[in-house]
């Protein structure tokens, strides 16, 4: 299936959850949120929410601002 | 002592402390809140948040770099033991989606166990080129991330009315810019900001003394601070002032200072404005002809 993490098409193994999708990008236990389809998932649920395919994902964190 | 000074000089009396600044359950040391952004590097970052006194600083929410995750986090060069964050939703131009990124940032803060993951800075801006509020979506987002346990300091306009509207909604601290963000114009319009300030402080209209008003954007150099606290602000909010002075920590400083000078100015009782001199040395006693007596 293919789904649209921050913008960029990326294309992932059928029941993947966002949870295995934060540890395949490596942010796993690093600071971040993340939501899917405008709604925030949190940490404690990213493994019990599976993706599905044409879903939009956002993975952001914390930067410099004002 | 300085071998130079003047055997007599003793240091100058302290001024009066200055108290913290309540926001709804926070309270802060520094009346003064700056931003993270346009530094140079994180390290000129740090050392200006340093000089600067303040014990909050404000972040953006943005997407994770990921084809550069090795960078390192802007986290790592904030002291998150000493200091609140305060997530804002720069950016943002309707208030569903500031609605969206005040929970994301919130989700963050909570993970770093930092007290801001209670609070937000609400932008809702009207135009990239402006970067000024959007009055009705910022009444409208404020509301709803009320209801949602949020406590909201929104950056407002500086129009007494809508400051009004904002504080209805549930803000538990109205920003009015000085400003357009970045300009380093100052106090635009410092009658507009004293009516900001007297519509929420004075119990003759409605306000309440303890209501903190924050003087937010425009600010270009400590004269600006020290005029927004003599107008009756409780605090500024500053990124661009430090972040692009050609020496970031020596105007920390300075804005730190300015704080402080203005707070005092503010409590002293000024002298009122006059067109015409009034002499600080006696007439009594001249010994010289004075033209035209």
């Amino acid at each position: 299936m293919r789904i649209q993490l921050n913008g960029q098409p990326r294309d992932l193994e059928a029941a993947t959850t966002v949870a295995d999708l934060v540890r395949a990008i490596g942010l796993d236990g690093a600071p971040c949120a993340v939501e899917v389809n405008a709604r925030l998932v949190r940490r404690a649920d990213r493994a019990s929410v599976p993706l599905a395919d044409g879903d939009r994902v956002e993975v952001v964190t914390l930067v410099g601002g004002g | 002592m300085s071998p130079h000074a003047p055997a007599s000089a003793d240091a100058p009396a302290a001024a009066p402390a200055i108290p913290p600044l309540r926001i709804g359950a926070f309270t802060l040391r520094s009346r003064l809140v700056v931003g993270t952004g346009k530094y140079r590097d994180h390290p000129s970052m740090q050392a200006a948040i340093d000089a600067s006194g303040a014990d909050c600083v404000t972040v953006a929410v943005r997407r994770e770099r990921l084809v550069d995750a090795q960078g390192r986090s802007i986290l790592d060069f904030l002291p998150l033991d000493r200091i609140t964050i305060l997530p804002n939703t720069a950016g943002c131009f309707t208030a569903e989606d500031a609605v969206r990124v005040s929970r994301l940032g919130r989700e963050i803060l909570e993970q770093l166990g930092n007290p801001g993951a209670g609070w937000v800075k609400l932008e809702v801006l009207g135009d990239r080129t402006t970067l000024l509020p959007d009055p009705v979506g910022t009444i409208e987002a404020c509301r709803e991330l009320v209801a949602d346990g949020f406590t909201v300091l929104c950056y407002s306009s500086d129009d007494p009315i809508v400051a009004a509207r904002l504080r209805d909604a549930g803000a538990a601290s109205v920003m009015p810019a000085g400003s357009p963000i970045g300009s380093g114009r100052g106090i635009a319009n410092p009658a507009a900001i004293r009516l900001v300030i007297d519509r929420l402080k004075l119990a003759d209209q409605g306000g309440s003394a303890d209501y903190p008003v924050i003087v937010d954007a425009g600010v270009g150099t400590a004269s600006d601070v020290v005029h927004a606290m003599e107008l009756g602000a409780d605090g500024v909010l500053l990124n661009t002032g430090i972040a692009h002075a050609q020496d970031p920590v020596r105007m920390a400083h300075a804005m730190r200072l300015a704080l402080d000078a203005g707070w005092h100015a503010a409590r002293s009782g000024r002298i009122p404005r006059k067109l015409y001199a009034n002499a600080s040395s006696p007439w009594e006693g001249v010994i010289t002809h004075i033209p035209g007596e």
